[in-house]
């Protein structure tokens, strides 16, 4: 069983209110952080605790504060994202609806680090029924006097503010998300400058996903040290993993990432296998955007070891014949279903979500929506497959924000790894209508690679 | 065309999130706000009061209700079934969900039926895709659903 540091007092009976929040030993992160520490202190054990960004980009958390600029006179922002949207993700949301203190309990400790006096929650208008929840969670912290002025006498002052976005996966991007809170379309910006020295309002601002902003707690309640020995290398701590697709027991869970894939996937602790009896084709370990691997790379690496649920072994081999943990969406497919219909899903998603600033995204998403939905139709021809290559990679890289990456690597993953069932549907095109491709090769033991 | 009296206090509670003379960022959540009071969408009226409330221009309103997929720009049914078809709840049988709805209600995604009760519509991911398939209804997510369970839901919107 691995250790827990999040989730550790989920199942607790009304963990979601204050009174027991606190008794279970609730906000002495704050306390310890305001009373004993400076905010550079406080900065220092994040650093030391190897934290990385929990949405998706794995940037170190402590470096991203270090960066921020702290010109006399002018406000700074904390901004935390709940704009959960990248599909296979649904962790930050599982942590603010069940223990929404943690999140508040974070964002004091991390606002003092920081010097905000007003920070906010952004999060996705969909989950409306979870702003209550928070605002809830925030009025009960200002009631008991760690929210507003002069928190436990230490003259520091915070109010913590929730708006929703209305439906637009790009404002989970930082600086689309700065727009959206300032009231505007969430079009990116061009960076630099960074929200680290122009945000919210051209003021310096830190954004960070939820997950990252709970983790600080348990990082400054038992030290950064101490949160660094978990997990392997650059791979600290604990993640939340959302697996959901064709397995048993869908759901969030918390791993320490010391795992590997293949005990994530089986064991009766997590995933529980596949579900129906079925078996596992492919799986996307690090939510829509991060390349799709056949069973055979899933397990193993290339090199024929074993991959493990950390960043770097998730990412080994590269996008050749690796992938990336991503913001830990995990998506399992079994082998009744078809990768070409799956991946056509994910292209009219971002076809949908582009925010059509930079044209080869808007342009580009539209074009792969449209060839794969073809190609699915059995209407496809072999030169499709080679059109769908290309567009993809003139989309990566020349856009301003990195939806345009997101939506060029599935279908890229998807070509690499499964071209001859996108062959098939073209070389087979009354058949592939009525049936599935099935499990194909993908499964099979990945070949002896010959030594160097 | 004016908001209720609680509906203008909650404007006034959500302008005081933001410092003095940013209020613009109040937009999106007072456009929530509006949609729910008048009838469930977004009329260039609608949002031309809105622009008044909060000190904008017109066309500042209008590009922010047009860009996010939450504002609807026509009026919808009573209720709306707003399903999710993204890969993780393809994966668990989105598609018959919205077969069946269309079967039985008779209408396709972007459709109301003829009395006005129900919309369809098609989304992309919620962030629900463990409890797939689903569909949002209101504020509300509806999860792990099944045909059994679109029968009950159009039976407990028609009772509503």
């Amino acid at each position: 069983m691995g250790r827990k540091l999040l989730l550790d007092k989920a199942h607790i009976e009304n963990i979601r209110l204050y009174d027991v929040y606190r008794q279970h030993g609730g906000y002495k992160s704050v306390e310890k952080a305001l009373k004993t520490m400076s905010p550079d202190q406080v900065t220092d054990e994040v650093k030391k605790s190897g934290l990385r960004g929990r949405g998706g980009a794995g940037f170190p958390t402590g470096m991203k504060w270090s960066f921020l600029a702290k010109p006399e006179g002018v406000p700074r922002y904390l901004v935390v994202n709940a704009d959960e949207s990248e599909p296979g993700t649904f962790k930050d949301r599982y942590l603010m609806e069940f223990i929404p203190h943690l999140l508040i309990e974070g964002m004091i400790t991390s606002s003092y680090a920081l010097g905000a006096k007003r920070s906010y929650i952004y999060i996705r208008g969909e989950y409306a029924w979870i702003v209550a929840i928070l605002e809830q969670a925030i009025q009960e912290a200002k009631n008991n006097g760690w929210l507003g002025k002069n928190i436990l006498g230490t003259g520091y002052d915070l109010e913590i503010y929730v708006q929703r976005g209305a439906g637009a996966y790009i404002c989970g991007e930082e600086t689309a998300l700065l727009e959206s809170l300032e009231g505007k379309r969430g079009n990116p910006r061009i960076k630099p400058p960074f929200p680290a020295v122009k945000g919210l309002w051209d003021c310096p601002t830190v954004v960070n996903n939820v997950e990252t902003i709970a983790a600080v707690v348990p990082i400054i309640n038992d030290g950064g040290e101490e949160y660094a020995k978990i997990g392997i290398g650059k791979s600290t701590g604990t993640k939340l993993i959302s697996a959901c697709g064709n397995i048993k027991k869908p759901g969030v869970y918390e791993i320490d990432m010391m795992i590997s894939v293949e005990e994530f996937l089986y064991s009766d602790e997590y995933c529980g296998g596949i579900a129906n009896g079925k078996k596992l084709k492919a799986c996307i370990p690090g939510g829509s955007s991060v390349p799709i691997l056949p069973a055979n790379l899933l397990l193993k690496t290339a090199k024929g070891e074993t991959r493990m649920m950390t960043y770097e072994s998730l990412a080994d081999g590269g996008f050749a014949t690796g992938s990336m943990m991503g913001s830990g969406g995990f998506i399992v497919l079994d082998d009744s279903q078809c990768v070409v219909k799956h991946t056509y899903t994910l292209a009219r998603f971002y076809r949908h979500e582009s925010c059509g600033q930079c044209s080869p995204c808007r342009e580009g998403t539209g074009w792969m929506e449209k060839i794969l939905l073809k190609i699915e139709n059995g209407k496809g021809s072999k030169s499709d497959i080679d059109l769908l290559w290309d567009i993809q990679r003139k989309i990566e890289g020349n856009t301003i924000c990195p939806l345009g990456d997101a939506a060029a690597w599935p279908v890229a993953a998807a070509i690499r790894h499964f071209r001859d069932e996108f062959e098939w549907h073209i070389d087979f095109p009354a058949e592939c209508l009525v049936k599935n491709y099935g499990l194909g090769h993908y499964a099979d033991p990945l070949p002896v690679i010959a030594a160097v | 065309m004016n908001f209720s009296e609680n509906a203008l206090k909650e404007v006034q509670r959500i302008i005081a999130f933001y410092p003095e003379g940013k209020q613009k960022s109040a937009l999106i959540p007072v456009l929530h706000l509006a949609q729910q009071e008048f009838g469930g969408w977004l009329s260039a009226d609608t949002m031309d009061y809105v622009a008044g409330l909060l000190k904008l221009d017109p066309i500042e309103v209008y590009e922010v209700a047009t860009f996010y997929s939450m504002f609807n720009l026509k009026p919808v049914g009573k209720h709306m079934f707003e399903v999710c078809q993204t890969g993780p709840c393809m994966l668990n049988g989105s598609d018959d969900i919205v077969k069946y709805i269309y079967d039985k209600l008779g209408i396709k995604p972007g459709e109301t039926t003829a009395d006005g009760l129900f919309t369809l519509k098609t989304v992309e991911c919620l962030g629900a895709c463990g409890y797939a398939p689903m569909m949002q209804l209101g504020e509300h997510y509806r999860e792990h659903l099944t045909k059994e369970k679109v029968d009950a839901l159009v039976e407990e919107c028609r009772n509503r």
